[in-house]
C-alpha cells in the first residue's frame, strides 16, 4: 500500500474555503459555532474537533516587490491547514485506548468508537490538532479520509481544492514536487519561499507538508515541535528517584523511630 | 414601511441635539467612546478637528508575523480535563504514599492502628481516584477502554493499569484487615493480608508520583520545563498529605510520621526556592497572574509553613506540641492540594501562551 500525503501549496490557495466545507461534508462535522474574530476573513481560528481543515488568511508584510507584489501593499496569503500526520506523533504514543493507530496508508486514525475521551492526546500533540469535543467528551480530528482511501479514492480536501493548492499522493513523490515547486518559485523571484514539514525535528517529519511565503512562523507553523515521548525517559528517572526517596525515608523513619513498639 | 425608515433618518444626521447626550443621560465611560464624542461635538462647533483620534478599543490589532505568529492565536490546545482532574492527583498521591507509609509501617512493627488507618486511607483513594477519572471521562463504561491494551508509551496507559494494581492491592489489604478485626487471624486471611500489602505497596510507589509524569511528558511548556522535577514534587507533596491525614486520624505521638512530614516539608521548601529560582519564558505561568499567585500559596503551605510548624512543636510541652503538628498537617493538605490546581493551571495559562511554540529550540 503507497504511503500517502498532502502538499499544501499556500502560493496556489485563494482562500476559497472549499476544503473546509468538503471536509464538513464528507464527514459530516458540525458547525464551529457562528462568531467573528476580527483576524481577516478567519473565524475558524484554528484546527479543533469540528475544524479539521482551516483556511488560514494570512495578512502579512513579505519581502516587497517579490513575485509580483507591490512595494506599498501588504500581501495576503492563504493557507489550508491539517491535520500533519506525524512520522512520530504525539498522539497516538499517548493515548491510552489504542484509539490513534497508523493507517496503511502513513496517516494517523482515530478511531471513534474506541475513544475514551481522556484527552492525553489534546496534550501531546505539539501542532494543536486533537481536540475534545465539549458535548460528546470523545476526542476528534482528521482522519486523511481513511475510508475514502480505502476506497482508492483522494481525500475530500484534496478533491475539491479548485487549485491544486492542496495536492495529495504518494509521500516521496510529492516531496520531489514540493522541491521542483520550490525551485520555480525562487526562479520566479519569490525568493521567500519555505517548505515545512518538520523533519528536522523529533516529530521526524509529516504527512502534511507545506510551502508557504516568509517564515514559516507567521502561519503558526512551530519551529521547534517536539513530539512528548522525549520527555519520558527524564520523566520516569525523576519517577523512580521519588520513590526511592519516599521509601527509603519512610524505611528509616520508622526504623529510627524507637517508641514504635512501646505505643 | 419605508416610509417609516426615512422618517427616522434625519437622526443619523449629526445634529448636536443627538451626538452630544443630555444631562443626566449615560455617558460613555470607555475612554475612546468618550474621545469620539468630544471629536463629533469639536467637528459639530468648529467644522474641523485639530487632536489626534483615538485608539480603539484593542489596539494595536494582532498581525501575522514571525513575531507574532498567526494573529497571536495560541498554538496549542488548553488541556482538556474538568476540575476532577487535580482532584485526583491530589487523592491519588495521598493515596499513594499511605499505602507506601502502611507497608513500611507493618513490615517494621509499628502500631496496628497506624498500619490500619493507612489501609483505610490508601482504600479509600484507589476507589474514590476512579470515581474522579470515570467522572472526567463522563460516560462510566468508556473507563474500561483504558484496559484494552498497555502502552508503556503512554503515561495514561501505565497510570491507569497502576491504579489498578493499586486499587487491587489497597482493597485486598483492606478487606483482610476487617477480616482479623471481627474473626482474628488465620492463615487463608494472612496470605490475603501480605498480597495485599505488597501489592499496594509495589503500586503505591508510582501511583504517588506517576501525575507528574503524565503532565510533564506533554506539549504543554510550563509543565514539560519541570519534566525533571514534577513527579519529585508530586511525590514528595504525596507523601506529606498522608503523613497528615495520619497525624489528623489519632497518630501524632507517632515520631516516624513527624520526621517524614519535616521531611517533605523541608522538600517543599526546595521546591519553592527552585521554582521561584528559574526564569526561562515557559516558567512565567508559575510566577505571574493568577497561576503564579496559586503556585506561590501552595508552595509556601507545603514547605516552608509546615515546616516552620513542625520545629516550634519540637519545643512545646505535649499538648502544645499537637496543636503545632495539627496546624502543620491541616497546612500541608491544603498545600498539596493547592499546589495540584496551580499545576494544572498554569498548563492552561501556558497554552494559552502563543509565543512559547514559536520559539525555536
Amino acid at each position: 500500500m503507497a504511503i500517502t500525503a498532502f502538499l499544501t501549496d499556500s502560493t496556489l490557495c485563494i482562500g476559497c474555503k472549499a476544503c473546509e466545507v468538503a471536509c464538513k461534508e464528507w464527514n459530516e462535522i458540525g458547525d464551529d459555532g457562528f462568531e467573528w474574530s476580527g483576524f481577516s476573513y478567519d473565524n475558524t481560528c484554528k484546527l479543533g474537533a469540528s475544524t479539521w481543515r482551516h483556511v488560514k488568511f494570512v495578512e502579512h508584510t513579505p519581502e516587497p516587490g517579490l513575485g509580483g507584489n507591490a512595494p506599498e501593499l501588504g500581501s495576503w496569503s492563504f493557507s489550508s491547514d491539517v491535520c500533519k500526520h506525524c512520522e512520530r506523533a504525539g498522539c497516538l504514543e499517548a493515548c491510552p485506548t489504542g484509539a490513534l493507530v497508523r493507517t496503511e496508508f502513513g496517516g494517523v486514525f482515530l478511531q471513534p468508537d474506541v475513544c475514551n475521551g481522556c484527552g492525553y492526546c489534546v496534550v501531546a500533540c505539539p501542532f494543536g490538532v486533537v481536540e475534545r469535543n465539549r458535548d460528546d467528551g470523545r476526542a476528534f480530528k482528521c482522519t486523511f479520509c481513511y475510508d475514502r482511501q480505502k476506497a482508492g479514492l483522494e481525500p475530500a480536501c484534496a478533491k475539491t481544492c479548485p487549485t491544486e493548492s492542496i495536492r495529495f499522493g504518494e509521500i516521496g513523490e510529492l516531496r520531489r514536487a514540493a522541491g521542483e515547486r520550490m525551485a520555480a518559485l525562487i526562479e520566479r523571484g519569490m525568493k521567500d519561499a519555505a517548505f515545512y514539514d518538520a523533519s528536522n525535528t523529533s516529530v521526524g517529519g509529516t504527512h502534511a507538508m507545506f510551502i508557504v511565503r516568509g517564515d514559516p512562523r507567521t502561519y503558526n507553523l512551530p519551529p521547534s515541535p517536539q513530539v512528548p515521548t522525549v520527555f519520558l525517559k527524564r520523566a520516569w528517572r525523576s519517577s523512580a528517584l521519588a520513590a526511592l526517596v519516599v521509601l527509603g525515608g519512610t524505611i528509616a523513619a520508622f526504623l529510627a523511630d524507637g517508641s514504635r513498639r512501646r505505643c | 414601511m419605508f416610509e417609516e425608515e426615512t422618517s427616522k433618518a434625519p437622526r443619523l444626521e449629526p445634529t448636536a441635539a443627538v451626538e452630544v447626550p443630555a444631562a443626566g443621560s449615560p455617558v460613555p465611560s470607555t475612554p475612546s467612546e468618550r474621545r469620539l464624542l468630544e471629536i463629533r461635538r469639536e467637528a459639530e462647533e468648529t467644522g474641523t478637528v485639530a487632536g489626534k483620534g483615538f485608539r480603539p478599543p484593542g489596539a494595536p490589532f494582532p498581525t501575522a508575523s514571525p513575531e507574532t505568529g498567526y494573529y497571536r492565536i495560541p498554538l496549542l490546545h488548553e488541556p482538556p480535563w474538568t476540575w476532577e482532574i487535580p482532584l485526583y492527583f491530589f487523592v491519588g498521591g495521598a493515596a499513594g504514599a499511605a499505602a507506601v507509609v502502611g507497608s513500611i509501617a507493618r513490615y517494621t512493627g509499628a502500631r496496628p492502628e497506624l498500619v490500619r488507618d493507612a489501609r483505610w486511607i490508601a482504600a479509600a483513594g484507589s476507589i474514590l481516584s476512579p470515581a474522579l477519572l470515570v467522572s472526567d471521562l463522563g460516560k462510566p463504561m468508556r473507563f474500561l477502554n483504558m484496559l484494552r491494551v498497555f502502552k508503556a508509551q503512554s503515561p495514561m496507559s501505565v497510570g491507569a493499569w497502576t491504579l489498578v494494581g493499586f486499587s487491587l492491592g489497597s482493597s485486598a489489604a483492606v478487606f483482610a484487615q476487617l477480616l482479623v478485626d471481627r474473626y482474628g487471624p488465620s492463615f487463608p486471611v494472612r496470605l490475603i493480608e501480605h498480597a495485599g500489602q505488597a501489592m499496594s505497596l509495589a503500586f503505591g510507589l508510582p501511583f504517588s508520583n506517576y501525575t507528574g509524569v503524565l503532565i510533564g511528558a506533554t506539549v504543554i511548556p510550563a509543565w514539560n520545563e519541570n519534566v525533571d522535577e514534577l513527579p519529585f514534587y508530586f511525590g514528595m507533596s504525596g507523601l506529606s498529605s498522608a503523613v497528615a491525614l495520619l497525624e489528623l486520624m489519632g497518630h501524632h505521638k507517632s515520631r516516624a510520621l513527624d520526621v517524614l512530614g519535616l521531611g517533605a516539608a523541608l522538600f517543599g521548601c526546595w521546591e519553592l526556592l527552585r521554582t521561584e529560582g528559574r526564569n526561562r519564558p515557559a516558567q512565567e505561568p508559575l510566577k505571574h497572574g493568577l497561576s503564579g499567585a496559586l503556585t506561590r500559596l501552595g508552595g509556601a503551605l507545603s514547605g516552608p509553613l509546615p515546616a516552620a510548624m513542625r520545629l516550634v512543636s519540637l519545643f512545646k510541652g505535649t499538648d502544645r506540641s499537637w496543636t503545632w503538628r495539627k496546624a502543620a498537617a491541616f497546612t500541608s493538605l491544603a498545600g498539596a492540594l493547592l499546589t495540584r490546581i496551580a499545576w494544572v493551571h498554569a498548563g492552561h495559562v501556558s497554552a494559552r501562551d502563543w509565543r512559547l511554540p514559536l520559539e525555536t529550540l
